[in-house]
């Protein structure tokens, strides 16, 4: 294998995209002062069941909520309770989720495994835009949760419920693989209840 | 005809299946053939230096587990270390051996992930990873043992660590140590002479010996770089001159060489706590020191042979219960100041290759 | 056994080959004038018997009368290790030359100090923010950074 080697001068000039991004993180920073409410309005309703919806509710509701497809998305010390997880003690395989996609546009799920920075902030709300609907998320640990130790930090985002809407919080430092696979069963209890009348909420 | 092309720039990462956490790298591609790169971090910057400025030095310890996450007792051990060498603390026999027992399974468990990682990023997809995790869990199962818990261990406290260990942990930990040589010679036997491997990974990304001391590597990085210098030896701190073993070294500083030093490492390792659990004394595994104790003013620099390389921590104290200055000597980061250099010239592919033999850990990097 | 050299004898050498640049030098301590820093620095590296050729850690301490940069240096070949400190007294704009020329270790520590604490570094290659994003205000690790 042949390789040939250049030699280029030290600095490469990004600081014009450099620039750019750290306007996109305080303007970020500037709109997330409040935290985005969770989506849980669909689960006190009572609704009008219709027989035949019904069972197509369930048999969609079923089909989705066992075969999740997770995103890797796995900046700190939780990525690695999540890997073991999928690895072969604490199988997530049961479940129908061992493939993470490595791609948001083909996943359903992200399971947010770690501290989220101000500077990460804008990437991951792309991440998210990027998936399709309908797409849940798992705030996981309590650095997921609130900012965990590093909450008073100047650089720490309190909680990923400042930057997109959250589902299932799992706490822990990190949560056992235990606590992830329950948290996964709150999740599948949590799609059980939703309707195809009600898309799109 | 004549075909016009030029150089693109791309992004890799921050999320990415292959890169090892949040990490970008800006590559100017001509082709598939790398031509200039710029590393991006700070994506896990939580500012654990300034927050520890705030809290007393026992109340440290859980930030210390949190930097390298896959080592979270050798970072407990260097930081009390320091502590204890700032504030003139003796630590009993008992707790000095136990430490290196600790230190020496994390080292086993960190490389695990670390040679499991790299051979994920050469393309063996899932399988050699997944082995070393079976045997991981059985580290994590006997740290569980001990303090409860899988990640974050949180045991060592200033003047020793925080409980003694149970008849049943001793008895785990000699089934383990029997066991161990048995499956480092299994995938030994899978993956060394693996013609993927080696066409992957022999001669790829060379890092010169000049080069590597310039950059202040450390650990396996430069040991495979033909230079002998391990802190254990060099400057043996706790009890590790009482204990007879080797530095593994490679020949030429390629990733086939820093995979073999990790593996290496697992071997003496084990030989490592087979000796401390014979020369195991009794006796208190803690001194008695405050919760919130006063340390004298003045500064140290307590360092030690992490997974990963030379861990230090600079403290700077005043007097009071809480460090005035807090600093951390993260070998990752210094180890990526060559990565710019061994990249250039190779593919896109070689790149993530070259970057995980690396072996970094974000929470380190950035701090 | 890695060996602390005494900073009053490394002081007394320094002396001779660059009067006038040693601030203050006691067992433990070893204070050099900033504008000296560079050739002091190379002198340690290129000389026989001192051989430093291994850059172990630069950080910076913010004394508010003046910030303090540390450098350890480490000798592989004859295993001994010397901490060399400059000040810099300015508060608004302090300076520093890089070492960057020699070990090229410094690179991204320096980076870190200078996103961190405010001190730049003259000569080196790439001085811009790293952990922090750019147009971020003030340097957090300051005594006097106030965060809201």
């Amino acid at each position: 294998m042949e390789v040939k080697k250049q030699a280029l001068p030290y600095v490469s000039s990004f600081t014009e995209i450099d620039r750019a991004e750290g306007k996109a993180i305080e303007e970020l920073k500037v709109r997330s002062q409040e935290p985005i409410p969770d989506p849980d309005r669909w689960l006190d309703e009572e609704l009008h069941r219709h027989v035949l919806l019904a069972r197509l509710d369930d048999i969609i509701n079923w089909a989705r909520r066992m075969s999740l497809f997770p995103v890797t998305f796995a900046p700190a010390c939780c990525a690695f309770e999540m890997i073991a997880t999928a690895a072969s003690r604490f199988d997530i395989s049961r479940f129908g989720m061992e493939i993470f996609r490595g791609s948001p546009r083909q996943a359903d799920l992200m399971i947010t495994a770690g501290t989220l920075t101000w500077k990460l902030a804008p990437w991951v709300r792309r991440i998210y835009d990027q998936m399709a609907e309908p797409k849940w998320v798992i705030a996981m640990g309590a650095c997921a949760i609130s900012g965990g130790t590093f909450t008073s930090s100047y650089s720490v985002v309190p909680g990923y419920n400042r930057i997109i809407p959250v589902d299932v919080y799992v706490p822990g430092c990190p949560p056992r693989p235990e606590a992830l696979l329950y948290g996964i069963r709150m999740l599948h209890s949590k799609i059980a209840k939703r309707s195809v009348l009600q898309e799109g909420s | 005809m004549v075909i016009k092309t030029e150089p693109f720039v791309i992004n890799v990462g921050p999320q990415h299946p292959s890169t090892h956490g949040v990490f970008r790298m800006r590559m100017t591609l001509d082709g598939e053939v790398v031509v200039d790169m710029e590393p991006v971090f700070g994506y896990l910057h939580r500012g654990i230096e300034k927050l520890a400025e705030e809290r007393t030095y026992t109340q440290n310890i859980p930030f210390t587990d949190r930097l390298d996450y896959l080592s979270s007792m050798a970072n407990n051990l260097a930081y009390v270390m320091a502590v204890e060498k700032l504030a003139g603390i003796s630590v009993p026999e008992r707790a000095e051996y136990l430490r290196v027992i600790m230190a020496e399974l994390q080292r086993i468990a960190s490389h695990l992930i670390a040679v499991g990682a790299f051979l994920n990023d050469c393309g063996a997809f899932m399988t050699p990873i997944l082995y070393m995790i079976r045997e991981r869990e059985k580290i994590l199962d006997l740290f569980e043992m001990v303090c409860g818990q899988r990640l974050t261990y949180n045991y060592m406290r200033v003047g020793g660590l925080s409980h003694d260990i149970s008849e049943e942990f001793l008895s785990a930990l000699g089934k383990f140590v029997k066991e161990m040589p048995g499956f480092i010679d299994e995938y030994d036997q899978l993956l060394a002479e693996n013609e993927i491997l080696l066409a992957r990974s022999k001669g790829v990304g060379i890092l010169p010996k000049e080069l590597a001391i310039n950059i202040s590597a450390s650990g396996p990085v430069l040991r495979g770089s033909r230079v002998k210098w391990d802190i254990r030896k060099a400057d043996p701190y706790s009890v590790y001159d009482h204990f007879d073993f080797e530095i593994p070294t490679g020949s030429i500083g390629d990733c086939y060489d820093r995979y073999r030093v990790r593996i290496e490492e697992m071997r003496q390792s084990v030989r490592i706590i087979k000796q401390a659990m014979e020369q195991l004394p009794g006796g208190e595994v803690r001194s008695q020191v405050l919760q919130r104790f006063h340390s004298p003013v003045g500064e140290a620099y307590g360092h030690i042979e992490a997974p990963k390389g030379e861990l230090g921590f600079y403290l700077v104290s005043d007097g009071s219960i809480a460090p005035y200055r807090f600093h951390i000597r993260a070998p990752s980061l210094i180890n990526l100041t060559a990565l710019r250099d061994m990249i250039i010239g190779w593919k896109l592919a070689d790149a993530i290759i070259i970057f995980g033999s690396i072996d970094i850990c974000m929470g380190e990097v950035d701090r | 056994m890695t060996v602390t050299l005494s900073g009053r004898e490394v002081a007394s050498k320094l002396e001779k080959q660059f009067p006038g640049s040693i601030i203050e030098s006691s067992e433990k301590n070893l204070v050099v004038r900033s504008e000296s820093l560079l050739e002091i620095a190379s002198f340690l590296k290129t000389t026989p018997g001192l051989d430093f050729d291994y850059l172990t850690c630069i950080t910076a301490v913010d004394y508010l009368d003046y910030f303090e940069v540390v450098y350890h240096l480490t000798s592989l070949t004859h295993n001994h290790s010397l901490f060399v400190k400059a000040r810099c007294y300015e508060r608004d704009n302090p300076t520093l030359p890089s070492v960057v020329s020699l070990w090229r270790g410094a690179d991204f520590q320096e980076r870190e100090i200078y996103d961190l604490m405010g001190i730049k570094f003259g000569g080196h290659p790439n001085l811009k923010r790293i952990f922090l994003w750019e147009g971020f205000k003030g340097y957090p690790l300051r005594k006097d950074y106030l965060q809201w």
